[in-house]
């Protein structure tokens, strides 16, 4: 096969591209540049973004001994990506912008692009696994061996004909330190660099000081769930349901219980604050269905809700039209209703719903606010 | 990736960095051999010195000025730093109505961003950027204007520009300068070995060893004697104290070879460069009827850097493609971040952005043949077919 290896400037992506090389498909490492701006050397943990990174991962595909270009899509990540997370912010939601980047970017412009110029995959350092053991070969995405690494949650959104042309190299593999081993072996000399975890369009680190140069102060009132006020804020983009620090309240709860943000609603720009019971939700809704396979109400289903978060037991209450089949996407106003079996805290909107059947992908989809 | 060996492919950059010529080779590790610095007043010092400066006198030869006039730079990029900096504040220590520089708005980086920089720090200079007519030819009326008040101490323009081919009338220029007493100043970095050299014209002029056939890291800046530097450099005070820091003789030496063949060779092989250039014209607008070349074919340029806009095609992507079928050949000037920015030479000339993105360079040089030529003419069909295929993703 002719190949596309995704090379970040990071170790998983190295050896990913390494392993596609020697198995003997046609490999090209193309690094994205996602930034007209770029810093020149990395500082902190952020792992991909910097001129530094784009030299690591070409002096790797050197060492691999493949062709390595940068391919320029900052246009598409910054009207995708950024202003998506923007808006979302601006909307009282609470985005994740590395499984936009996942659904609109890589597995997206840059799988297009690719196909475009001939290839047939688009292989990554990501730690997830697919197998083509689908009804007809349909691909079906699992989470990784290694289940600390594992990246399933962010690649849902892929969906599955993205899926059929991707290549996870790294997804059997049970530890980091195999492929840092590997890495030196291999004499990758990015075996020593740090595992990446912030957002990487904000250089400092400051999501907050980024959404409110961003955003402007959009100032409006902190209510309790009665609706008396309690006090004001800049802006609802500082705050996330479950949100505990920094309300900015001055008199505590009459009970002296902890209070947390229970509800943003951007159209009043009313933070709502409350006990901790009022973030219980037992009922999740979510529109924007991606299904690797058929869906269908009162199947049983674990149920993610955050990147780092456990899969919890639920049954699916509601499909929405479309989602019935594989690969499809729900319309926006078709939801996807979900029971858990025991409520859950601390479910923000816009943060993505991801359904697995043991360690299978069922489907993502995008929380919703209200059941 | 399976791309086609060496001997099987088309090199097509050479405005970005040319073929090391044998003889620049032969010259430098000949000259490498006589080690010693060039300062030193022992025999291994003599040595070294004996080198440079045989070296330096046929430089000075071949561009018929006096060898005094060089100053050995580590390439085009320092020259320019140097007429774009000290001697702008050279003039202005000893003629304090002197606050202006003009600059083509199509220079290249080196001298309109050392100009910027200028204009952006302590005790600023004025920069006036001079606007140039669809064929990247300054108007003149842009050029009085810039002159105007007789404020600027150096008048700055690349007699061939690195993107586009576009050669400027420097002795037109140079009248107009001088009325003002103004100092001239051409980046001549293209032009060598292409157009003949305007040295009766100008005050200072850049050159660059790798666009001629020597290494990289060699250049030289053609100052007149009486052109005043700022110190902008310290050091050993070399170079009348313009330009401190070791001389190095294989460089040099390295630097005459190539001068020598490059100005030999210059009217034969421009008369052939020329001759390639106008067939891959014609095969590009055969294969192409969309093409936009960015020179029409009657306008003044080197002959030896085709610019074009294929509409609707991706140009990272094209490069991409022709680099897999065996073609080196390049957008515009190369970038170090891998960040393709709309070309400011375009959009000077009136080029939108969305054009600019279809952009291709080819250019030629001492190596090139009726081969490279046909090498592009029948990779291009098929490559363009998906560069636009991807150009139509965008949204």
């Amino acid at each position: 096969m002719k190949v596309l290896a995704a090379m970040s400037g990071g170790v998983d992506s190295a050896v990913a591209a390494a392993r596609a090389a020697e198995a003997g498909h046609e490999v090209v490492g193309v690094h994205m540049a996602l930034s007209k701006n770029r810093d020149q050397t990395r500082t902190g943990s952020r792992g991909c973004c910097t001129v530094e990174d784009a030299s690591d991962a070409r002096v790797a595909a050197e060492r691999i001994g493949i062709p390595y270009y940068v391919w320029d899509l900052s246009d598409d990540f910054h009207d995708l990506v950024v202003e998506d997370f923007l808006a979302e912010y601006a909307a009282g939601r609470t985005p994740n912008p590395c499984v936009r980047c996942n659904e609109r970017i890589k597995f997206a412009s840059l799988l297009e692009r690719a196909t475009a110029l001939g290839f047939d995959a688009v292989c990554t350092g990501h730690y997830a696994s697919i197998r083509a053991d689908g009804p007809g070969g349909a691909p079906s995405l699992h989470r990784s061996r290694n289940q600390a690494k594992d990246q399933s949650y962010v690649l849902a959104v892929m969906g599955p004909e993205a899926a059929r042309r991707s290549l996870f190299p790294l997804g059997e593999d049970e530890t980091k330190e195999q492929v840092r081993a590997e890495a030196r072996a291999r004499g990758l000399g990015v075996s020593t660099k740090p595992d990446s975890y912030d957002i990487c369009f904000v250089a400092d680190g400051d999501t907050r000081g980024f959404l409110e140069r961003h955003l402007g102060e959009a100032p409006g009132e902190v209510v309790d769930a009665d609706g008396t006020v309690l006090g004001t804020h800049r802006g609802t983009h500082g705050f996330t349901i479950g949100q505990r620090r920094g309300l900015g309240i001055q008199q505590p709860a009459a009970d002296g219980a902890p209070r947390y943000v229970v509800d943003i609603d951007p159209a009043s720009r009313q933070v709502v604050i409350g006990a901790a019971e009022l973030l219980s939700r037992r009922e999740l809704v979510a529109t924007d269905v991606i299904s690797f396979e058929p869906l269908a109400p009162g199947q049983a289903v674990h149920a993610q809700i955050r990147a780092h978060g456990e899969a919890m037991p639920g049954r699916i209450l509601e499909v929405p039209e479309g989602a019935a089949a594989p690969g499809t996407v729900g319309t926006p106003d078709g939801a996807l209703r979900l029971a858990l079996e025991t409520p859950v805290r601390g479910v923000a909107p816009g943060q993505t719903l991801v359904l697995y059947d043991g360690d299978r992908v069922l489907a993502a989809a995008t929380l919703e606010r209200r059941p | 990736m399976v791309s086609p060996a060496w001997e099987e492919r088309a090199y097509l950059d050479h405005a970005a960095t040319t073929v090391l010529r044998p003889a620049a080779r032969d010259a430098f590790l000949e000259a490498s051999q006589a080690w010693g610095n060039p300062s030193s007043v022992h025999t291994a010092g003599r040595r070294a010195r004996g080198v440079l400066d045989e070296a330096l006198s046929r430089i000075a030869e071949l561009l018929e000025v006096p060898r005094s006039w060089l100053i050995m730079t580590s390439g085009g990029t320092e020259a320019d730093n140097l007429a774009l900096r000290a001697v702008p504040l050279g003039v202005r220590a000893k003629d304090p109505s002197r606050t202006a520089v003009a600059v083509a708005a199509t220079d290249h980086p080196a001298v309109l961003a050392t100009a910027r920089a200028l204009a952006a720090g302590p005790e600023p200079l004025e920069v006036r950027e001079m606007p140039v007519d669809e064929r990247g030819v300054l108007r003149p009326e842009g050029v009085e204007a810039a002159l105007a008040g007789s404020r600027a101490s150096v008048l700055s323009a690349a007699l061939v520009n690195n993107e586009t081919g576009a050669v400027q009338d420097f002795p037109a220029l140079a009248a107009a300068a001088r009325a003002h007493g103004t100092l001239v100043h051409t980046d001549a970095v293209q032009a060598i070995g292409h157009v003949p050299l305007p040295t009766a014209d100008v005050d200072l002029m850049s050159l660059s060893g790798h666009k001629l056939g020597a290494p990289v890291g060699v250049g030289v800046l053609v100052a007149r004697p009486d052109v005043p530097f700022a110190p902008t450099s310290t050091g050993g005070g070399q170079q009348r104290g313009v330009r401190s820091g070791t001389l190095d003789a294989a460089q040099a030496a390295a630097f005459a070879a190539a001068l020598g063949e490059a100005l030999d060779e210059r009217e034969r092989r421009a008369a052939e460069v020329r001759g390639l250039t106008a067939r891959l014209r014609r095969g590009i607008a055969e294969i192409d009827p969309e093409v936009r070349f960015t020179l029409p074919e009657d306008s003044p340029q080197s002959g030896h850097i085709l610019h074009l806009v294929h509409p609707g095609a991706d140009s990272d992507a094209l490069l991409f493609l022709l680099d897999e079928r065996g073609i080196d050949a390049s957008a515009g000037s190369a970038c170090s971040a891998g960040v393709t920015q709309a070309s400011p030479v375009l959009a000077a000339m009136g080029v939108s952005d969305d054009d600019s993105r279809g952009a291709l360079r080819l250019s030629l040089g001492w190596t090139s043949t009726q081969r490279d030529v046909d090498l592009l003419l029948a990779a291009l069909p098929e490559a363009l077919r998906r560069a636009r295929a991807v150009g139509s993703l965008r949204r």
